[in-house]
Formats: structure tokens, sequence, C-alpha cells
């Protein structure tokens, strides 16, 4: 696994990767280069934070904001699994 | 799962779901599927080492009480994920390897830039996420700017899947600028001049190169694609070092699949086994080195396996193949097995024909199957391999791929995989006075068989 993604870093989809909605595939995708994922609920309200200008750190905050009631500290442990991952899949540039 | 980014209610479940996904290897909240496997430049059929992805899938079947197969029971239609867009059969290149039919689509005959819109937006409607721009050479059209802004306009994901001949830096940003996702260019070896040989193009390398430079130069994700048979299959590690160092994100390693002018050449392209294992090892050992720089994909070697490949994820299951005509395919080598009647985007929606016409319909489910598939653990996996490949090994479109060890044929694969000869390339070749408008030199080294 590459290094964890740093608090100030802002993670964005690089070119080429793209969040979409699809009835017929019954929700929100990610489409990269000849793969697709289906992204689940809490993956979307990630991802959706990630535009290249908001901070990991912020996007944890916003987060903790408004799923009130789950600890920040796990918010954050699981954010940054998620886009580490992303990372290494080449679909998220930090 | 519902659709719509509904805010989740508790806070264990924010973390319940991170956990459980991540456990399972995959890293995170994301279920993998690949939409399409058939679709290459140098078109080949799967990728068996991907293939147990799609669960979600099959979650997502539905019943479909219109269903058309006379007298059969009613069958579940999942949606199609991915749609291969064969724009045109014409390309400069005339690689040894391709999975084109023998007999290729004339220019005369190619759908116009209309039709395909309208195709584009029928698949969007049943489901499609991605169309894959290939052929022949996709920029051997000179709509394809606009082809390409079609598939942006039906709101779907365009992947540009091309020999870099015959394209050049103007022409990729009106692509980009139409709104192009992602590029992938085939490499035929890492030594030029084999390359060029393999092409049956002189300068093929150079061009691939500088157009690959001009992709990563628009920030566009590049992929290179390479396919290995016995006169590259040495070369792996400095494939990869190439694809590495023309900056692309992902690289598809894919042995040759014996389809078309491939299986023409096949005792000219045959690796030996040992050259195959090899490979093999070479390939885990870049991913391993590189992993978080490149992402590889390989397709097996299918000759070489003891299962067969779930070809195209399943017959008519999760990808369309629509040829330069407007025949639609449930995979690009389809048309090899005799009997089928195929419905064109001429008279047919792409739902109706997705739904109902006779070709889709005949190995969907597995009222078809024989033994040794129909009593089989893996028939909901592999689908028992590949149709046509079935059929043009054994005779019988509805047998066990023979890939499989536990096909009464399987030592015949054998027998074939021990067939070698260095023979001259039969080099696939569309006659070129019909290519004419790919603005390039006509080629030395192509014998014309027409």
């Amino acid at each position: 696994m590459e290094a964890a993604v740093a608090d100030d870093a802002k993670p964005r989809l690089p070119r080429g990767v793209r969040l979409t909605h699809n009835e017929a595939q019954g929700g929100w995708v990610l489409l990269a280069p000849e793969r697709v994922f289906k992204a689940d609920t809490i993956t979307v309200e990630i991802l959706k934070r990630c535009t290249g200008e908001a901070t990991v750190a912020a996007i944890v905050d916003e987060l903790a904001q408004t799923f009130a009631g789950a600890p920040r500290e796990r918010i954050h442990g699981d954010v940054v699994a998620l886009l580490a991952g992303l990372k290494e899949k080449k679909l998220l540039e930090v | 799962m519902t659709s719509g980014p509904q805010t989740p209610d508790t806070s264990p479940r924010l973390r319940g779901d991170v956990d459980a996904r991540s456990a399972s290897g995959d890293g995170a909240m994301l279920t993998v599927e690949h939409p399409k496997d058939a679709p290459h430049p140098d078109p080949l059929t799967s990728k068996s080492d991907i293939s147990d992805l799609d669960k979600s899938v099959s979650d997502r079947t539905r019943v479909n009480p219109s269903s058309v197969a006379s007298g059969q029971r009613e069958k579940k239609l999942s949606a199609p994920l991915g749609l291969l867009a064969e724009l045109t059969h014409r390309c400069p290149l005339g690689c040894p390897y391709c999975s084109n039919p023998l007999a290729l689509d004339p220019r005369s005959d190619e759908l116009d830039t209309a039709t395909w819109a309208r195709v584009f937006r029928e698949a969007a409607g049943l489901g499609v996420l991605q169309v894959h721009l290939s052929g022949g050479e996709p920029a051997a059209r000179r709509d394809l700017p606009e082809i390409v802004k079609s598939v942006r306009d039906a709101g779907l994901y365009s992947n540009l899947i091309t020999s870099a001949v015959g394209l050049n830096a103007d022409g990729l940003r009106k692509l980009a600028d139409a709104g192009l996702d992602h590029v992938q260019i085939s490499i035929q070896d890492s030594e030029e001049a084999s390359a060029d040989h393999i092409a049956g193009y002189k300068g093929a390398s150079a061009r691939k190169r500088a157009l690959a430079t001009e992709v990563v130069k628009l920030g566009l994700p590049l992929t290179i694609n390479v396919v290995v048979h016995r006169a590259n299959i040495a070369r792996v590690e400095p494939m990869v070092d190439m694809a590495l160092s023309l900056g692309a994100s992902r690289v598809e390693i894919a042995h040759v699949q014996y389809y078309g002018w491939a299986l023409k050449n096949r005792a000219a392209l045959m690796p030996t086994r040992a050259q195959v294992e090899d490979a093999v090892r070479a390939v885990e050992h870049l991913r391993a080195a590189h992993r978080g720089h490149i992402v590889i994909d390989a397709v097996v070697p299918d000759y070489y396996a003891r299962f067969p490949k779930p070809c195209v994820g399943g017959w008519g299951r999760r990808s369309l193949n629509v040829t330069p005509a407007g025949k639609v395919l449930p995979c690009h080598a389809a048309e090899v097995i005799p009997g089928l009647e195929f419905w064109n985007v001429r008279g047919h929606s792409l739902a109706e024909i997705w739904r109902a016409s006779p070709a889709f319909n005949a190995f969907r489910g597995d009222d078809w199957m024989q033994e040794p598939c129909r009593s089989c653990a893996l028939k909901e996996k592999d689908f028992g391999g590949c149709r046509c490949q079935a059929f043009m090994l054994t005779g019988d479109a509805r047998n066990a791929d023979p890939v499989c060890h536990l096909s009464p044929h399987h030592t015949l694969v054998e027998e074939l995989a021990s067939e070698r000869a260095d023979d001259a390339y039969s080099y696939r070749h569309l006659s070129a006075s019909k290519s004419r408008d790919v603005k390039e030199p006509v080629h030395s080294g192509l014998q014309a068989e027409d």
C-alpha cells in the first residue's frame, strides 16, 4: 500500500474517471479506463467532495458534521483508507 | 442498492460499510466490474483473470416478462455494461493476430454518423456505461470527433482504441475537446524493427510513441495494449517499461486469442508452454514491482489454460458488439457460428436486439449446455467458456470450450498448441483502394489477398 493520504492533500478525480448515476445499473457508478465500479452511498458522499479544492481534513470535518454521531477519528480513518485504495488503483489524484 | 445518494442514517453503518468491503481486500467500498472483455484494437476476447468480479451484475438481473425465445422459460436479462463500436474495418496496420473476421465490411457499408449517435443514445437507455470506439482503425473515419461527441452527449464514457497510425496531435486534440475519456494505444514490441514487422507497417512504432506522448500531454489517461505471441513474448518486461516511460497509467498484457486472422496465423504466433510460463511469472513480478504506479491487466493464454475464460462475461449478459455495417453481435467473433440470426441497428432498436434477437438468446442461460458443462459447479462462473472457440475447434458451439481440461476434446487444444511453424505472417488486409482516406502512406510489406 502506498503511504497514507495526507490531511492537507486535496484529492480529486483525474481526467478519465467520472462519477455518474445510472438508473438501469441501479445507482451510482465510478467510470474509469476499462473499468466500472459500483459506488455505495458513503463512497458517493466522499467522492463528491473530492473536487481538488477541499483538503482531506475539510472533507472529514464536513462528513463528521453531516453524519453526527460517528467519531471524527473513525471517519478520518475510513476516508483515508478509501482514498488510498483509489489512489493505488489510479482512480484518484492526491 | 437503491439509487440516489441517500444520506446514511447511523454512524455505525458508515464505519461498518468501509470495514466490510476493505476486508475483502478490494481496498474500498466499491464493487469491481469490468464492462467489456472483447474490445481491443487488435481485438482479443476476454480477460479470464478478472472475470469473477461481476457479482453485482447477476444481483441486478430482473425477470423479463416479454422474453421472446419460443417455448423457453422466462429469462433473466441483465443490463449490458459495455458496447464495442467497430466504426470501420479499414486499418493501416496488418497485424497477423487481428481477430477481425476474414471477410471485412467495406467502407460503403459503414453506418453513418447519425446512426451511430442513435445507437449510443439507445445504448445509454439500456444501461450501457462505456463505449469502446474500435475497428479496424477508428481514426480512419473522418467523422470521429462527431462520433466521440455523440458518445458524450449520450452520457456515456468513451474509450478510443487506436493503432495511433492515422491520428496526429491535431486530430487527437479535437477528440479531447469532443469529450474523449480515455485512449488505448496498441504497441507490437519494444524493439522497433520487430514492432514494425509485426504491424506490417514501417514507421508504425515511432508514430505510436509520438501519439502516446500527445495523449499524456493533453492529460488524458493512457492505456498501452500489448498483444503477446511468439515473436515478442520474451520482452514482456521491456514492453511494460516502455508503457511506463510513455506515461501510461495502465497496461494490458494480452496473449493472442485465436480468432479471425489470428486463427489463420496460429502456427506462426503460438508460443511454447515454457515461454508462456515465463511471461506469466514476469507479469506477476511486474505487478508487484509497479504497484500504485501502473495498473497491469492480463489476458491469459487460452490454449495453455486448464479452465476456459468466461467469454465476454457470458453470452448476452454484459456487452454488445456493433459491426461497421450495423450488425449487433454478442461478441466480435460470433459470426463464425453458423445458423445464428443477427439483427441490424438499421432495422431494430438496440433494446429490441438485446432482448429478442435470436443470436443473443441462442446461448443465454444454460438450456443449451451439454455435459460436462451442464452439471458443472463452475457453469455460472465461466459459462462453459467461449462459444466461438467451441465451434471452431469441435464443430459444435454447444460443446464445452475445449480449453477446459474437462472437455473430451481437450487433447485437441494441446495438440494445436504444439503446432508451431515459422511461416511468414498472413497479414490482415482490407484492400488499399478502400483504405485511402487514412492519410498515411500505403505501407510496404503488406500482401494483397483479394
